[in-house]
């Protein structure tokens, strides 16, 4: 099945074997970056641009990696240098950015939508880098990817996914992919921290963690989204820690060789210890490895879609 | 100047009239209403198929003149009014100046009289400035001819300033429109609250806070025995409350919009600003309410909430974009084809929402086809398609949420006052 869309804006809009397809060729990628010249000419030629409206270095930078591994040229724009302070609307941004004949344009944004708004009003190519609460489509496949290396599979996994959902991007997209990929996902969080009518996505819903850790083959570990919900009620730093808090002392009631993982950057000793953070179980530093390879292949595919349809 | 339409069905619910007749109109007033009548008349519009109706009232208009005339002028509001069949709209009151004095009622009917085409009604505020702090002048906005009171836009959320104000326009005798909304319930929340709010990742809006407010100020409607109109209906609570009002005897009617009863918040999953309206789509079951509440009277009237904003303030984020779409040239066909062709209500019963009702609760000598009547009359196509362009819409702003729908009905001409003021 060929790749077909010229936009990757979240794991809700793609089918089953389109996730998958992502994930094989991610594969492929992967041992691009163990080679001693770590670069392929598949995107030579090909001009990506970060558009960053929010604060990140992990996933920014784990994107130029991925496209200059592939020999695209790179271009990064934040909100302080660029004519945005200026009052400039997103969609003229964009304009411009496709005026100078980019690619593909990866964004990463505060406002839910905006990745779906900017793919419907240009030609060119848009990943979605995480927007507002919406979705983090390239985060949940770099769990997904990590998960099936470490497990085999994902069809019938028990994953529980812990901590602000509400708030949390990685969460839906991570729910969407996983669902539709066949493993059984449950959330587990304070209820001021579930979005209303979650369940709805095939989710099961736990207030304990214990119970919720109890058949997990994995567990993905939130952060609190303090910043993006001004004004809302969080729970206090230290109650959450002790009700929901992974430590060593829960992972020892689940099964031995439960996958931890965790979208970063952590906050040790608010939502996991340093123990559990840097243990045999977790797949943190991992999961930042087979980032680049999966956004190798998103890159890839969105590039190819492109190209196949003009 | 004398205009003859013949051989149209005429409904007129009024008058309990449904049949083909043919209907003079001479000066600005109808003259005769008849079989055969001689065509001896300036104008004759052959009206064979088509339906003949009172002229449409729109009780829920943003005109936004004065202050944002760069979204929409009383000109080009009142143009598009006529070109939905429209002859009398109210003007919502939430401009800049707010119309909250004698001053700028003065300033507005200024405006009207150089530049309507059609009969604008004014609607003032119950807050200076729409603050919600102090009553305006209510006895002098009536004197100087306000024909409803209303905050639109916001509630005023002190129950007893929102007591004071019913019992003056009681007094005064005029009517007061609620926007019903209590902000502390809706905050932030730019949809309806649900799944789809989940799935969108965007903070909702609770029907909640839509009926604890149309509870609260029926309360209030009951204590001060005034009577109240309560805007844009969107949630089956709220329409159970009202009918349970209205058993009571309590002087309450209400509108709805129709958006409310065309689309849900699934129109809303592609982040389509032009779906961002206050209060939000809801759910089908709501929509499943609206068309019911129509059908059995618990909704009297329909009403477009026209808010044109320019595409500056809706092409952009959707949380960042405002809220509201406009009606005026859609109002009717959308009516026709959700209402009528889908078999919920008859001709006559839609007439009766978008013009009968909304005459009798403003309290106008309109919506009635009698003789000697004021000569406000809308010549309908029932069964003609067509389809809602973008570039075709003649408001000012082309905020439309029905932008490329498929639609049944179309407006023919429309009579304002005994002058053709729209000709398809």
């Amino acid at each position: 099945m060929p790749w077909t869309k010229k936009d990757l804006l979240g794991l809700e809009y793609l089918t089953a074997e389109e996730i998958e397809l992502i994930l094989e060729t991610a594969e492929s990628f992967k041992e691009v970056s163990t080679r001693e010249i770590k670069k392929v000419p598949a995107l030579r030629g090909k001009t990506a641009v970060n558009l960053f409206y929010e604060p990140s270095t992990r996933t920014r930078v784990s994107f130029e990696v991925a496209a200059k591994r592939l020999s695209a040229d790179v271009i990064n724009i934040a909100t302080e240098t660029s004519s945005v302070r200026k009052g400039e609307t997103l969609i003229d941004t964009g304009k411009n950015i496709q005026a100078l004949k980019a690619d593909i344009i990866i964004m990463r944004h505060n406002c839910s939508g905006a990745a779906n708004m900017l793919a419907r009003a240009l030609d060119i190519s848009v990943i979605n880098a995480g927007d507002g609460w919406h979705e983090h489509p390239t985060q949940a496949l770099l769990d997904i990817f990590t998960l099936k290396e470490k497990l085999g599979k994902i069809k019938g996994l028990n994953v529980t996914i812990v901590g602000d959902i509400a708030h949390s991007r990685v969460a839906r997209s991570n729910i969407w992919g996983l669902t539709k990929l066949g493993a059984q996902v449950t959330l587990c969080a304070p209820e001021m921290l579930l979005p209303v009518e979650i369940e709805k996505t095939g989710a099961k819903i736990s207030s304990n963690i214990d119970e919720a850790l109890k058949n997990a083959d994995a567990i993905n570990v939130l952060r609190m989204q303090f910043e993006r919900d001004e004004g809302a009620a969080f729970p206090e730093q230290l109650d959450y820690y002790k009700k929901f808090g992974i430590t060593e002392e829960r992972l020892k009631k689940a099964k031995k060789d439960i996958v931890v993982m965790h979208p970063g950057p952590i906050n040790r000793g608010i939502e996991m210890s340093s123990e559990v953070a840097d243990g045999k179980n977790s797949v943190i530093l991992e999961q930042v490895t087979n980032g680049i390879a999966v956004r190798m292949a998103v890159l890839f595919l969105v590039a190819q879609a492109k190209e196949a349809g003009q | 100047m004398s205009i003859l339409i013949k051989g149209g069905r005429l409904i007129d619910p009024v008058n309990k009239i449904d049949g083909v007749l043919d209907i003079l109109v001479e000066e600005n007033q109808i003259s005769k209403i008849g079989k055969n009548i001689k065509p001896s008349a300036d104008t004759i519009i052959d009206a064979q198929g088509k339906i003949i109706a009172p002229g449409l009232i729109d009780m829920h208009v943003h005109m936004r003149q004065p202050g944002r005339e760069d979204k929409e002028t009383v000109a080009t509001a009142t143009a598009a009014a006529a070109k939905g069949g429209i002859t009398t709209v109210l003007a919502m009151p939430n401009t800049t100046p707010a119309i909250d004095c004698a001053e700028h009622i003065e300033l507005l009917q200024g405006i009207i009289k150089q530049d309507a085409r059609i009969n604008v009604l004014i609607c003032g505020t119950i807050t200076k400035g729409r603050l919600g702090k102090e009553l305006s002048e209510i006895t002098e906005l009536k004197q100087k001819g306000a024909h409803a009171l209303s905050d639109d836009g916001s509630s005023v959320d002190d129950d007893a300033l929102m007591r004071q104000a019913l019992q003056k326009a009681q007094q005064a005798g005029i009517l007061t429109i609620c926007h019903s909304e209590d902000k502390r319930l809706s905050g932030k929340g730019v949809i309806n609250l649900g799944f789809n709010s989940t799935r969108l990742g965007l903070r909702g809006i609770a029907s909640e806070s839509e009926y604890k407010r149309v509870s609260r100020d029926i309360q209030l409607a009951e204590e001060s025995q005034a009577p109240i109109h309560i805007a844009h209906v969107s949630c089956r609570e709220s329409i159970e409350i009202i009918t349970q009002a209205k058993k009571k005897g309590i002087k309450v009617t209400c509108e709805t919009a129709p958006h409310y009863f065309t689309l849900t918040e699934e129109d809303v999953l592609g982040y389509d600003t032009n779906m961002k309206m206050n209060p939000p789509l809801r759910s089908r079951l709501d929509l499943a309410a609206i068309k019911q509440g129509l059908k059995n009277g618990a909704i009297d009237c329909i009403a477009s909430d026209h808010a044109p904003h320019t595409e500056n303030e809706k092409d952009i984020e959707f949380e960042r974009a405002e809220f509201g779409v406009i009606g005026l040239e859609t109002e009717f066909a959308v009516s026709a084809t959700e209402l009528v062709h889908s078999g919920a209500l008859d001709w006559s019963k839609l007439i009766e929402k978008l013009s009968v009702n909304p005459a009798k609760i403003l309290g106008i000598d309109r919506g009635d086809l009698g003789q000697a009547k004021v000569a406000d009359i809308v010549i309908i196509a029932p069964d003609q398609e067509w389809k809602v362009e973008k570039n075709s819409l003649i408001s000012k702003s082309k905020n439309s949420a029905f932008i490329g729908r498929s639609l049944k009905g179309a407006v023919d001409c429309t009579i304002c006052s005994g002058k053709i003021v729209y000709k398809r």
